[in-house]
């Protein structure tokens, strides 16, 4: 009975949060609800929400990445200084950026399954090794000069919804389809919920898990691309701190920090709340720095809460006795 | 009756929607074991949580010393000397014997702990209880037995007046028993009231003075020892007839199915017995004599060192449970909810989880195949629960036990390892779990149980090997069962 309400709040939570905000946001700034601004926050969520996508994938399955916001960087990096700097096509530059964060995350999962290594350590170490591979490529300076055609990508519209946001919600689709049509997700589910109990049930654990990493891989080398093209360079810096909006937008919709819980429809829901949050406050005229402050807030919340609802699951459970 | 030292008066205690606990009233004497009998769900762990203060009760009071306590708290409790000892330690395994015993009231002079105090300390604490550990050793080091006795240690100390033991001897073998129950008679000759549950009636009726009866949240009787019979408890307990003895089953043992030769590695040494079809192999011996150890080489969870595993007349050597999964060989392990279910995923997930690329296309499932086949197993192992969809960490132990076997049955093995199918579960869903065994060795399959139950062991099994410190002591014949030889053998004589 009590499980069941809160398993309710848990399930209507996140969007009673995002009408909540965009009520809050749309009395205090008039211009803030437009069709415009929404078609807006769209195209800023766009690189967070594909990246998302493979952050709920290694969460649920009981990891995490802090190295996807640098590998959003790379990607990018990689393909702007082929096409500007070698003259290589853009097709076969693009697909070289995405090779070499699909091999982040690839090493990723190995370093983790062969060393049993904590995956918030060993990403934080990749994290740091792939800072530094971004500003040695660029020298510590922007590449400019992207071939028009591909900045479609970025800046591209398809009516009025931008091309970014048609990535991303390609990206959610083909996601949630994974989480709940193919063994792949219940594989993930099962790998986050009891590792040792999978394993004994015949399954290939260390595989799995590497492949969780790899598509985090893959979907963070996608969004770098939109990112590049977005912006029209690849910045030396760029990915630096987004990982804490990836695992931010996860929780707050739902993504447990103890893996095996999650889905798609909150991930979405939570990448929208971190989206409104950014762009309304932006709207009232909070800086970058503040939003700062509020996002982090935001992680502990959303962590806290699901903690507490843990500690509450738990009360629940040994009543039934 | 003047000597009653804890009274349990008329307690109640409702959840929405369930009746816990019903007007139950229990009188306890001083220095006496006084043992809670009832299947899961009875309202046995309500009460003593409510004793311990981790549960409010909704009426009733609780009378201690002549006191009169509305509801208990943690702490309250615990000062007025009422101890619980949970299934689950609460050990910290890297510190010392010693410093778990007084965990969390060290002594020494302010902030400085003076170890050597604790260590006489301890060491008095422990010979007191007639046993003779070194409180200087590592908690991670000790067997499982004498965790528990730092655990009653550790109460102890604290000058424990009610000590409540929650299946003290699920994980204890006969011999380590036996350590438990002098430790009990120490403390009981020192005047402790021992509030003991157990599923295991001989030891109830081997330990107990008296014995109070629950079922479904009310009291159906107190009875001192001597007055009753194990057949009645059986009978209040269950509220209904219920045979006790093993049911008889129709196998015809059929050919080899499996042989270990001279298995090596993990501990053990030297093992070699065959499985035939349709034959359940008992694999008998205390704890830590290998029989695990054993097992999870064939099921590849552990590498082995040397010999060899033939299946079918193959050699095979698994090196993941994957595959030993492939080959057929299939594993219900000891711990159930950490190795055997995902408490957290529904059931009809646990059950397809081993089978998913056989019944999807491109990686995607078929819900419909999939829904057949898990309301086909339902109905063939009875899973009791409303639906499906329902997580298992809501089923009870034996409904979880049923997951496991059939998660296992949809893969078709050869080989099918039982390791302590029983623990933890009710009379009742017992004899099912027994019947379900029966029914798939006629039906051909090999099965291997480990258990630690010495009359499960001599109830189900064809043959049994015994195991003893890694070392295989001997092969028996169904002839040649009782328990007698198999301790022998099991305490190391070949």
């Amino acid at each position: 009975m009590k499980e069941k309400i809160i398993t309710h709040i848990q399930k209507y939570m996140v969007i009673v949060i995002l009408i909540v905000l965009m009520i809050f946001f749309s009395i205090l700034a008039p211009n803030f609800f437009a069709v415009n601004n929404f078609f807006t926050i769209l195209r800023q969520v766009s690189m967070i929400g594909i990246l998302s996508v493979g952050g709920a994938f290694i969460m649920i399955s009981g990891g995490i990445d802090l190295s996807l916001g640098v590998q959003m960087g790379l990607s990018g990096i990689i393909a702007a200084k082929l096409m500007v700097n070698y003259g290589v096509p853009i097709a076969a530059a693009c697909m070289l950026g995405l090779l070499a964060t699909t091999l982040v995350g690839f090493l990723n999962g190995v370093i983790i399954t062969t060393t049993n290594m904590q995956p918030l350590i060993a990403t934080l170490g990749m994290m740091n090794i792939v800072k530094g591979i971004n500003y040695i490529i660029t020298d510590g300076l922007p590449i400019y000069g992207i071939p028009s055609r591909i900045t479609v990508l970025g800046q591209g519209h398809i009516g009025p919804v931008p091309v970014p946001s048609i990535v991303m919600v390609i990206t959610f689709c083909l996601g949630g389809f994974l989480l709940n049509k193919t063994y792949l997700g219940r594989y993930f589910y099962a790998l986050g919920s009891n590792e040792e109990a999978a394993r004994l049930t015949g399954l290939n654990t260390k595989k799995i898990r590497i492949f969780a990493y790899t598509i985090g891989g893959v979907l963070g080398g996608i969004a770098g691309l939109v990112l590049m093209a977005r912006v029209n360079s690849a910045q030396p810096m760029s990915g630096w701190g987004n990982e804490m909006d990836v695992i931010t937008a996860c929780v707050v919709g739902g993504v447990s920090a103890a893996g095996g819980e999650g889905k798609m429809s909150g991930v979405i829901a939570g990448v929208l709340i971190m989206g409104v949050l950014s762009n309304g406050m932006a709207v009232l005229g909070l800086g970058e720095y503040h939003q700062v402050v509020v996002k982090g807030v935001v992680l502990i919340l959303a962590v806290g809460f699901d903690c507490m609802q843990r500690i509450w699951g738990a009360k629940v459970k040994r009543i039934e006795v | 009756m003047s000597d009653v030292f804890l009274e349990l008066s008329h307690i109640t205690k409702y959840y929405p929607g369930v009746k816990a606990l019903n007007d139950v009233s229990v009188e306890l004497k001083k220095g006496e074991v006084h043992a809670l009998v009832g299947e899961n769900g009875a309202g046995k762990s309500t009460l003593i949580k409510i004793l311990a203060g981790a549960v409010e009760p909704n009426g009733g009071e609780i009378i201690l010393n002549g006191k009169h306590y509305e509801k208990m708290t943690p702490q309250s409790a615990k000062e007025l000397g009422v101890e619980v000892i949970y299934q689950e330690f609460n050990l910290m395994p890297s510190l010392s014997v010693a410093e778990n015993i007084f965990c969390g009231s060290y002594m020494g002079n302010g902030v400085i702990i003076s170890r050597k105090k604790m260590e006489q300390e301890a060491e008095r604490i422990l010979r007191d209880m007639g046993l003779f550990i070194s409180p200087g050793v590592l908690v991670k080091n000790l067997s499982v037995a004498y965790m528990q006795v730092v655990e009653i240690a550790k109460a102890i100390s604290r000058n424990a007046e009610i000590l409540v033991m929650d299946e003290p001897t699920a994980p204890l073998t006969n011999a380590e028993v036996e350590i438990l129950f002098q430790v009990i008679g120490r403390l009981k000759e020192k005047g402790v009231t021992i509030i003991y549950i157990s599923h295991r009636l001989n030891e109830i009726f081997q330990i107990a003075d008296r014995i109070t009866v629950l079922r479904d949240g009310n009291k159906i009787a107190s009875h001192n020892t001597v007055d009753v019979s194990r057949k009645q408890l059986i009978y209040e307990m269950v509220g209904r007839e219920i045979t006790e003895t093993y049911p008889t089953r129709n196998n015809s043992v059929g050919e080899t199915i499996l042989q270990l030769k001279n298995v090596t590695g993990n501990g053990v040494r030297n093992i070699s017995f065959e499985v035939h079809k349709g034959e359940i192999l008992g694999l008998a011996g205390l704890v830590g004599a290998g029989r695990t150890e054993t097992i999870r080489m064939l099921f590849g969870a552990d590498p082995k060192v040397s010999g060899q595993f033939l299946l079918n007349g193959k050699e095979i050597s698994p090196k993941s449970p994957k595959e030993a999964v492939e080959h057929g060989i299939l594993l219900i392990p000891e711990d159930r909810k950490r190795q055997g279910v995902i408490l957290n995923l529904p059931i009809y997930m646990n059950i397809t989880l081993p089978i998913l690329p056989k019944i999807s296309k491109f990686t995607v499932i078929n819900k419909k195949l999939e829904k057949k086949m898990v309301d086909q197993q339902q109905a063939a192992l009875r899973i009791k629960t409303p639906t499906l969809q329902q997580l298992v960490k809501n089923l009870s132990g034996g409904n979880q036990q049923k997951v496991v076997l059939a998660k296992w049955l949809v893969c078709q093995g050869q080989v099918l390892i039982f390791d302590e199918p029983t623990r933890g579960i009710d009379v009742g869903a017992k004899q099912e779990i027994y019947g379900l065994m029966n029914e798939l060795c006629e039906q051909g399959m090999a099965i291997i149980m480990i258990s630690s139950e010495m009359e499960e062991v001599i109830g189900m099994s064809d043959r049994i090997v015994v195991l003893s410190e890694g070392i295989q002591t001997a092969v028996l014949d169904r002839a040649d069962f009782n328990q007698e030889t198999i301790l022998h053998h099991a305490s190391g004589h070949h």
